[in-house]
């Protein structure tokens, strides 16, 4: 992969660069699916922020953004991580609806998970519409390969079979999540970007910076002393 | 021993009813025997004029459960028979322990109960929920196991239950009270050691049902044990206990929960006015209640003209969004049920913090599940004016200091007090002083304050004043039609400084109630 002509900035360090490059901004519905406990959370809030921090279960869903620079065009994604819990099942395909991406997360360390994705993949599949969405499989937590009950290749095996993408990653160390990111954000390109007309452009609303105006030293802003 | 309170299952909120104020008439009898006939209703602070200091007197009231209280009220009146002389015996001040159960819960005079503060301290309370086919569906303690072990009993008791519907029961055995409510397609039970009053404990009972339907919906929960009467609700609320687990803690803990109350982050007017007013401006055509919170505290509450939101679904709300880290993540999107509005269908809740690492979270609920951006922009909105307004900056003032210290009431023996006023719904109460710092002290603060709350909401034989003597503490409450209040004193305090300082508190919070409470509600 080309890895020097790509940049991946979290969105808030977003404003100089956009404005250095006029490139266009391309809006990427991301989905999270998978068991409750699997690390989807985990993994939005790496693709988010970089940090890493054990939360409640995820209520609902949760909707982050993050922005990834590739050389001709930049790509807003817009995750939504949802619950793995049934109670929040009936609203979910709310949220994975019109996805270009969705990503279906499992544990290496606990089989079921595995199988479960499997169901999540048919439940999917009913929407899926071939060559609007990017299906990526995942197995997450690779740190705890002492535990393993998924071998690396099942995981490939299935994504092969079902033509899926496939990573395993580790939310907790970050190993390959900021590769799998960058991965995602060239397929969703090359399959829907500008030339496919696939992905629709982002006109910002500006942020609201909650201290820009307590800060305003009266004195600093016309001359200094 | 059976206690089968016939008014209690009338109503479909039926925990509502025991609360009730004393019917009116009852009222002005007792306080004609009153030791402080001055205090009558509508001159004391903060209460009573409901026209002028709370203009949206219902802001937080449920309006169809206010129209059944009514009824109930009406049907309760004619059932009440008290003999002159048990009226005035409860009326007479008690001296803590033996006396002061008796009457309590008249059912429970076989029990001896100690309530030194080990006893209270090492209290436990249990609570199962159950499928009306026997499923176990929640315990607070334990595992599989433990709860295998008490399943006999329990089928037993549900069984039980569901021989003569209708009438809630409870059972009183040697030091342990079990308590049991049937809301179909649910059974609740609670078990207390502590001389909890069968009220106290089926109010929170009552919440914990509330807290599953806000997940669920009545509907879909009828729909699930229609279709399958031994499904196994586990798996829907698997990775939600959560939820109700921190909800028995705050019962345990939080004084809003016992009064039906909400309390507000001390804050200037000023700047609470251009709060609300910001969310006020930042409406969509979804939106039914703009809420501000400050962790327990609420900030603002904007709501749709004529929706009203109800005590016990913001308190869901407040557990909710307390209780989840995971909102302190991007922005949540969650379908709610807010079983006091309607248990039939669910809102849809923004969930957002103001700032990653701030205490203020904001809710919008709407009406649409498909208004996320909606939502997203009207938070952004509501940014907007804030800062422009330079109201941002006041509310983190006062977030530096949420709490306020009873030293300032300027009432030496005074340790500790809750003021709720009943037109408002919302109460207040100053910081634990030292004495109560830790945790089982406060825990044993509020089981005296569960008592005295008890005693003077008695469904049938409410007391409107309640002084007593302990010796870590003595407690006084008082309650009128415009409000409630519970004070703590030093164990060396005497009954004539109470009474004095119940005059000078009231003194006190009607010079601060602007700050403390909100008195001018906005709508959109
Ligand atoms: N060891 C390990 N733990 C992880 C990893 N990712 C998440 N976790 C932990 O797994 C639990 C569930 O994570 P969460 O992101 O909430 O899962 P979600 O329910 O799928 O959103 C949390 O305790 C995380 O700290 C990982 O890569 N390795
Ligand atoms: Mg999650």
């Amino acid at each position: 992969m080309g890895e020097p002509f790509l940049r991946v900035t979290a969105e808030t360090q977003d404003h100089d660069a956009s404005r250095r490059r006029p490139v266009q901004t391309l809006r990427v519905k991301m989905v999270l699916l998978g068991s409750s406990g699997v690390g989807k959370s985990s993994l939005a809030l790496r693709f988010g922020k970089d940090q890493f921090r054990s939360t409640s279960p995820t209520v609902g869903c949760a909707y982050l953004t993050r922005m990834v620079h590739l050389s001709d065009v930049s790509l807003r994604f817009e995750i939504w991580d949802t619950a793995g819990q049934e109670t929040y099942h009936s609203v979910t395909p709310l949220y994975y609806r019109g996805a270009h991406t969705a990503l279906l997360v499992y544990d290496i360390s606990r089989r079921e998970t595995f199988v479960r994705a499997q169901l999540w993949l048919k439940e999917l599949e009913k929407q899926y519409i071939p060559g609007s969405t990017v299906i990526w499989l995942i197995g997450n937590k690779g740190d705890l390969s002492e535990d393993r009950q998924v071998t690396e290749q099942e995981g490939r095996i299935l994504a092969d079979e079902r033509n899926l993408f496939f990573t395993e990653t580790s939310a907790l160390s970050g190993d390959q999540v900021t590769e799998l990111l960058l991965m995602i954000a060239h397929r969703v390109n090359e399959h829907m970007g500008a030339q496919q007309g696939g992905l629709s452009e982002w006109r910002g609303t500006s942020c609201v910076d909650l201290h820009q105006n307590n800060n305003i030293k009266p004195f600093n802003t016309c001359c200094k002393m | 021993m059976m206690d089968g309170g016939a008014h209690t299952h009338r109503a479909t909120a039926a925990w509502d009813s025991s609360s009730l104020p004393v019917p009116v008439d009852h009222l002005r009898s007792m306080r004609a025997e009153s030791p402080t006939p001055g205090l009558v209703e509508g001159t004391e602070p903060g209460a009573g004029q409901r026209s002028t200091m709370f203009i949206h007197a219902q802001s937080f009231e449920d309006l169809t459960a206010e129209a059944e209280e009514e009824a109930l009220r009406a049907a309760d009146t004619a059932g009440e028979e008290c003999a002159a002389e048990e009226l005035k015996a409860l009326i007479e001040e008690k001296n803590i322990q033996e006396q002061h159960k008796n009457h309590l819960s008249t059912e429970a005079r076989t029990r001896e109960e100690d309530v030194s503060s080990d006893a209270w301290r090492s209290h436990k309370k249990h609570v199962f929920v159950l499928s009306e086919a026997g499923k176990p569906i929640y315990t607070r303690y334990g595992t599989e196991e433990a709860l295998s072990s008490t399943m006999g009993v329990m089928m037993a008791l549900v069984s039980f239950v569901e021989a003569e519907k209708n009438i809630i029961r409870s059972i009183h055995t040697d030091g342990c009270k079990v308590v049991f409510l049937t809301r179909s397609p649910l059974v609740l039970v609670g078990m207390s050691q502590c001389c909890r009053s069968d009220k106290e404990l089926l109010r929170e009972l009552n919440y914990i049902y509330y807290q599953i339907v806000s997940l669920l919906t009545l509907t879909q929960l009828n729909h699930i044990f229609q279709h399958k009467q031994n499904y196994d609700l586990r798996r829907l609320l698997a990775g939600s206990e959560y939820l109700t687990d921190s909800l028995l803690q705050r019962l345990d803990r939080d004084p809003g929960l016992l009064l039906s109350a909400v309390t507000c982050l001390p804050l200037s007017s000023n700047a609470r006015d251009v709060v609300s007013s910001s969310l006020q401006a930042a409406k969509s055509k979804s939106l039914v209640f703009s809420i501000l919170l400050a962790g327990n505290q609420l900030v603002a509450l904007v709501r749709k003209k004529d929706q009203f939101l109800h005590h016990i679904d913001l308190h869901l709300v407040f557990n909710l969004v307390c209780s989840s880290s995971s909102f302190r993540e991007g922005e949540g999107w969650t379908p709610i049920c807010l079983p006091k509005f309607n248990t039939a269908g669910f809102f849809h809740a923004h969930i957002s913090y103001l700032e990653p690492a701030s205490e203020l979270c904001l809710i919008l609920v709407s009406t649409d599940r498909e208004d996320f951006f909606n939502m997203s922009d009207c938070k952004r909105r509501f940014l907007e004016r804030l800062s422009v307004r330079s109201a941002y900056q006041a509310l983190k003032e006062a977030l530096k200091c949420p709490s306020y210290s009873v030293d300032q009431v300027g009432i030496p023996e005074l340790r500790h007090f809750l003021y709720k006023s009943k037109s408002s719904r919302l109460y207040t109460s100053p910081e634990f002083p030292e004495v109560y710092q830790s945790y089982e002290e406060q825990e044993r603060l509020m089981v005296l304050y569960q008592d005295l709350h008890s005693c003077v909401t008695h469904p049938t034989r409410p007391l409107h004043s309640f002084y007593r003597c302990g010796e870590t503490e003595n407690l006084l409450a008082r309650v009128t039609s415009g409000f409630e209040l519970y004070l703590c004193f030093t164990p060396l305090s005497t009954k004539a400084m109470a009474v004095s300082a119940v005059t000078k508190l009231l003194k006190w919070i009607r010079k601060e109630e602007d700050r403390l409470f909100i008195l001018s509600p906005l709508t959109y």
